[in-house]
């Protein structure tokens, strides 16, 4: 296999990429793990009320060392503070947020994801790691935008931006846009189409990484 | 009418051996720490336990997967990082596993509170986790029949409560504990404060109805 130098944004600059495109006045949802990061990265003046599952809305920055509260996390299970505005709610009620179609926005990582919007994010094909879906099967269906934030390739080279996926798929025809490291993507009826390479990067060689083919 | 309980060990005696269990909170929030810890001395065995997440480190839920106290885990989460016991009584065998969305899972203990017969979910249609149940397809959507998820007992961690079983929680300690709360049998909750006067009807967010024991444990995680 050819190794192909290619420009990719680190953690931090693929978060500032994401939190580009989240509106003012939005409800947004961040998945567990990186795309947490986003909520640092969105342009001053704009309000982003964040939805955690486990039961706030309006999660605030991290609090001062010395003054978190123990029963006040994110679904990170990260220390937290509330926004102003903030609401505290059982989970019930958080879950008819996210199925009711009232949060506008979510963010999640993925293992892969496919051409015709297919997401595979909570299991694996080894049998002997414990699956673990938590929300995220509930935030697909609900939320209509579903924004991916993920590695372009997996570590051994391995395209994650599929034909079909081919672990277990946590919902079908959900992902609306793909944010890696190489590329956007937009997901549309015909499959992925190109928004933007990252700088310095050609069509061609990202192409070589992706199983899918890439509309432009 | 007085709900309240001396102590823990008190709360806990009814939780028989093979019992369903819920057990409130998420992450290390709104844990019943101190009535696990109590269930663990009571030495009930066999359990059900219905949860969102499977005990991390050497507290709470892992100590009871630890003790070997845990025949079945009904959770949507089991793999939150330091969850050792969990994986390791998985992987040799001991302990069966249920993955339910963790909207679903709510939602299903809800409706066992509710006296609802089940419910129709988009949640997981055309996945791994709906398969072998009943589908509906309404106005051209796909949706998964679940079915309500009673419980024996349930453990609760709530902020303050009166006798009469009346709670209240404090910030993302919620979480499951009303629903769980309602959905079972017998509610047994440890309350940081157990208040001499009734509390606000104004701010009771567990009405007493779905409370059966209420003792009072300070210590806040």
């Amino acid at each position: 296999m050819t190794v192909v130098t290619m420009n990719a944004l680190d953690d931090a600059q693929l978060a500032a990429r994401v939190a580009q495109d989240i509106p003012d006045g939005s409800y947004v949802n961040l998945g567990i793990g990186k795309p947490t990061h986003v909520s640092g990265y969105v342009p001053d003046g704009r309000e982003v009320i964040y939805h955690s599952e486990n039961g706030i809305l309006g999660v605030g920055p991290t609090p001062a060392p010395g003054t978190e509260d123990p029963e006040l996390i994110d679904a990170s299970k990260r220390y937290v503070t509330a926004a102003p505005g903030a609401a505290y709610f059982e989970h019930s009620d958080s879950f008819a947020m996210m199925r009711g179609g009232h949060i506008d926005i979510a963010v999640l990582g993925a293992y892969q994801v496919a051409e015709n919007g297919d997401l595979a994010n909570w299991a694996t094909l080894d049998e002997t790691y414990p699956p673990a879906v938590g929300g995220a099967m509930d935030l697909v269906v609900g939320v209509p935008t579903i924004f991916v934030m993920m590695r372009h390739v997996n570590r051994d080279g391995s395209p994650k931006l599929l034909k079909r996926c081919t672990y277990p798929l946590t919902g079908l025809g959900v992902v609306s846009r793909v944010y890696t490291d190489l590329a956007v993507l937009d997901v549309t009826p015909e499959g992925f189409r190109l928004v933007e390479l990252t700088p310095g990067n050609s069509l061609d060689a990202v192409q070589a990484v992706t199983e899918a083919r890439i509309l432009t | 009418m007085d709900k309240s309980v001396d102590d823990l060990a008190h709360a806990v005696a009814p939780v028989t051996d093979g019992a369903s269990v819920m057990i409130g909170g998420f992450g290390s929030s709104g844990i019943p720490f101190g009535l696990i810890d109590a269930l663990l001395e009571q030495g009930a065995t066999g359990l059900t336990v219905i949860s969102n997440n499977a005990g991390a480190g050497e507290t709470g839920i892992a100590k009871l997967l630890k003790a070997g106290r845990v025949a079945k885990v009904i959770c949507s989460y089991p793999r939150t990082p330091g969850s050792i016991w969990f994986e390791q009584r998985f992987k040799a065998g001991e302990v069966e596993l249920e993955v339910v969305p963790q909207g679903t899972l709510a939602e299903r203990i809800r409706a066992a509170g509710a006296g609802l017969g089940g419910f129709l979910t988009p949640t997981g249609y055309g996945t791994r986790l709906a398969e072998g149940k009943e589908t509906r397809v309404i106005d051209g959507r796909g949706y998964v029949l679940e079915a309500p998820l009673p419980a024996d007992f349930a453990l609760i961690r709530a902020d303050r409560g009166d006798k009469w079983g009346n709670l209240n929680f404090h910030a993302t300690a919620r979480n499951f504990n009303p629903v769980m709360a309602m959905a079972a049998t017998h509610a047994i909750v440890e309350v940081r404060e157990l208040s001499d006067a009734p509390l606000d009807p104004e701010t009771v967010v567990t009405p007493g109805i779905f409370v059966q024991g209420v003792v009072e444990y300070g210590v806040r995680p």
